[in-house]
């Protein structure tokens, strides 16, 4: 293993320039779990935009860096990558970006590489490959705080001189040290120094000469590591236990949803009551007539039919996160890796799954690090099965309106929990079946090893759990302000006209009346009538346009208007339509983001039409089968 | 010699050499599954695979085919001064 000593004199790239006078582009890297994403939130705050790279599944997250005042700096966040080998997509497109070779996104000026100081030696063989582009790099070293505490010794200075550019100690977390960042930027003008290029690097591709050359720098730097955290050993003796590993398990999935109903319910209660009195409030200086019906039954009930459930919807968010920024998350993929493999995917489909509960797009992003393709691809598919945040709506109106409030077992068990939790082991069950139903044919590939990085378990910060809130619930406040508010206000004026002499029409006799009439044949067979079949049109948008839609319908009908939604769908459907729609809602693909996520992510529409044609199959069928029986035996 | 699948949980050996494919193989390394470096059991996942190891300060689970490419030996005062060795030079 002498060939350490054979390192070659590295000469700067051809793409390498000195032209830019000003920097405008910094791209940050580093590997997986250095604290990246905390330093990228610390440096950019609330500005942030995430999109895909163009043709490839990577995500692409950029911020203007106004946590540093350098508002004028555009930060591109690289994904998570151990090293620049290319046989991973990540390093790939990682490689690219650095080149300056990815379309649509400009050459980086400048390079921060976050290195976990806690475990250097084996991060600084990131560092070769990157500071061989010969891009002005400040060398981060994360985490000081914790090694310094935990026993940990390294000299930056040395560190520096060895690598030819220049350390920061920072904590990501405490938010020190950022002052280092900002003095690397306003010196660096964008003229790249040549006296700062690394002199000894290793020959690039070869993992081993690359991590004697890391293993040779720590040790000429004085670097000792620190004595590894025993807490998360002690943590994981009793999670990954085998008998409390699973049964631990299972009352955290179980705890999620108890408080995202009990007491996200009243939550939403609260809000409905503060919505609806502050509409009647508005509309009350509007002049009665056409257009205060327009706004109070079309637009206001509608849309507000649908923001009621922003609190269920952002405390799944905040339990998924605190599951996810833990470290929990990575130990849940190892227990569920043995069922996994049953079905014949491994532990890492099992995130994206989990994180499915609260909404298919950024699960089916979260799918890109499963390695095989088709793994991935067999996961990409039946990720919408899992019970999303969008159909909560919809189940929570259904049980509401049709479900007993009867207890059972002393008052432990209620009846609507079982409807509930039912309905979400139906899509898990529909997804796991799929799966296996794909791997065992058109998807069948050899097992892919699985090789997962157990975190440190981590204390989420307030700060990041926050971001993720603020940023879906900007989502879902978008949605209703857009896509749903369009669609009841289209549905109101359908429901409207056309007129009869100069007053509206019997629903039934509007155009939209007369559409639902229309289809009402080919969904009879379900116990669906011809309103709930409006809704399944308009849901193909997004589920819960659904609920906008029953409340804009049932608002605009004089019979019904002076119901609740759920008194007046309580009469207008029988038990076995009503079960047979949750059945149809569990199974069907009702969400044009989700098929834009699937188009993107497979680079086509072929896939995202099988996955639609599939769904609706097998949601028709099964809502068809449901009717049936419960009409048999309560009907 | 012995290969990784077979250390007990709570026990430790010294990497000799990996026999996988060589995708999955580099990728290891970068991991820290490197020659001379010290590998540790340390728990398994309740259903008995995957089984978690610690190498280089930090915790990398693997299935046990995958571990059954990888060769290590007893963990011998010798071996751990060739792990040292092999870390200065």
């Amino acid at each position: 293993m002498g060939d350490c000593c054979t390192t070659p004199v590295l000469t700067p790239p051809p793409s390498w320039r000195a032209s830019a006078d000003s920097l405008s582009t910094i791209a940050l890297i580093g590997p997986p779990n250095s604290g990246k994403s905390t330093l990228f939130n610390r440096l950019t705050g609330l500005r942030q935009k995430v999109a895909n790279y163009p043709g490839v599944t990577v995500e692409q997250r950029m911020g203007r860096m106004a946590g540093i005042d350098r508002d004028d700096l555009v930060l591109i966040d690289l994904p998570g990558i151990y090293s620049l080998d290319p046989f991973s997509e990540d390093a790939r497109v990682s490689i690219s970006v650095l080149k300056g070779q990815m379309p649509g996104t400009p050459k980086p000026d400048a390079v921060l590489l976050v290195l976990d100081s806690l475990h250097l030696t084996r991060q600084l063989m990131l560092a070769a490959p990157v500071l061989s582009l010969g891009l002005p790099t400040l060398v981060i070293l994360n985490m000081t705080d914790l090694m310094e505490a935990r026993g940990g010794v390294v000299d930056p200075l040395r560190l520096a001189q060895e690598l030819g550019a220049p350390v920061a100690l920072v904590s990501a977390t405490k938010g020190t040290g950022l002052d280092a960042i900002k003095l690397f930027l306003n010196r660096h003008r964008g003229t790249p120094q040549h006296d700062e290029l690394p002199f000894m690097l290793p020959v690039l591709g070869n993992a081993m000469s690359t991590h004697l050359w890391a293993a040779q720098v720590s040790l000429k730097t004085g670097y000792r590591a620190p004595l590894s955290a025993e807490n998360s050993r002690k943590v994981d003796a009793v999670l990954l236990h085998r008998v409390w590993g699973p049964l631990l398990f299972l009352v955290v999935v179980f705890g999620v949803f108890e408080v995202v109903f009990s007491v996200g319910q009243p939550l939403s209660d609260g809000l409905g009551d503060l919505l609806a009195k502050f509409g009647s409030w508005g509309t009350g200086y509007l002049p009665d007539g056409w257009i205060r019906s327009l706004v109070l039954d079309g637009a206001w009930k509608g849309v507000t039919s649908v923001l009621v459930f922003l609190p269920q919807i952002l405390l799944l968010f905040l339990f998924i996160g605190v599951l996810e920024d833990s470290g929990y998350l990575a130990r849940a993929a190892l227990i569920a890796d043995r069922v996994m493999r049953t079905i014949g995917l491994n532990g890492k489909a099992f995130i994206p799954l989990l994180s499915a509960y609260a909404c298919a797009v950024p699960a089916i992003m979260a799918t890109r690090t499963i390695e095989n393709k088709r793994d991935r691809m067999a996961t990409i598919l039946v990720t919408p099965f899992m019970t999303c945040s969008a159909r909560l709506p919809v189940y929570m109106l259904l049980i509401a309106a049709f479900i007993p409030n009867t207890f059972f077992v002393g008052g432990l068990i209620g009846l609507r929990t079982i409807v509930m939790l039912s309905l979400y082991v139906l899509g898990f069950w529909a997804a796991m079946t799929t799966a296996w139903l794909l791997k065992s044919s058109i998807l069948k590939s050899n097992d892919a090893p699985f090789i997962l990085e157990l975190p440190q378990y981590r204390m989420p910060t307030i700060r990041s759990l926050g971001l993720r809130l603020v940023d879906r619930g900007r989502v879902f406040l978008k949605q209703a302000g857009t896509v749903i508010l369009c669609v009841t206000l289209a549905l109101w004026v359908l429901a409207h006209f056309p007129l009869n002499k100069g007053h509206a029409p019997e629903l039934a006799e509007s155009v939209i009346g007369r559409l639902g009439h229309f289809i009402e044949p080919a969904i009879a067979p379900l116990g669906f009538n011809w309103k709930i079949g409006i809704g399944l049109i308009t849901s193909v948008l997004a589920r819960e346009v659904m609920v906008g839609t029953m409340g804009t319908l049932y608002g605009a009908d004089p019979e019904t208007q002076t119901q609740t939604l759920q008194t007046a769908l309580h009469h207008d459907l029988p038990l076995g339509g009503a079960v047979a729609l949750m059945v149809f809602f569990a199974f069907a693909m009702q969400c044009t983001s989700t098929m834009a996520v699937v188009r993107r992510e497979t680079n086509g529409w072929k896939w995202p039409a099988i996955q639609f044609a599939y769904m609706l199959v097998l949601a028709y069928s099964a809502a068809f089968v449901t009717n049936w029986v419960v009409t048999a035996i309560w009907g | 010699m012995r290969l990784l699948s077979d250390l007990e949980v709570g026990e430790c050996g010294v990497l000799v050499a990996l026999d996988l494919p060589p995708g999955v193989q580099n990728h290891l390394m970068y991991m820290g599954f490197v020659p001379h470096a010290q590998v540790c059991a340390l728990h398994r996942a309740p259903a008995g695979d995957p089984t978690v190891y610690s190498v280089d300060g930090i915790e990398i689970a693997l299935r046990r085919e995958t571990a059954r490419a990888i060769r290590v030996e007893d963990l011998t005062v010798e071996a751990i001064f060739e792990s040292e060795l092999a870390e200065v030079i």
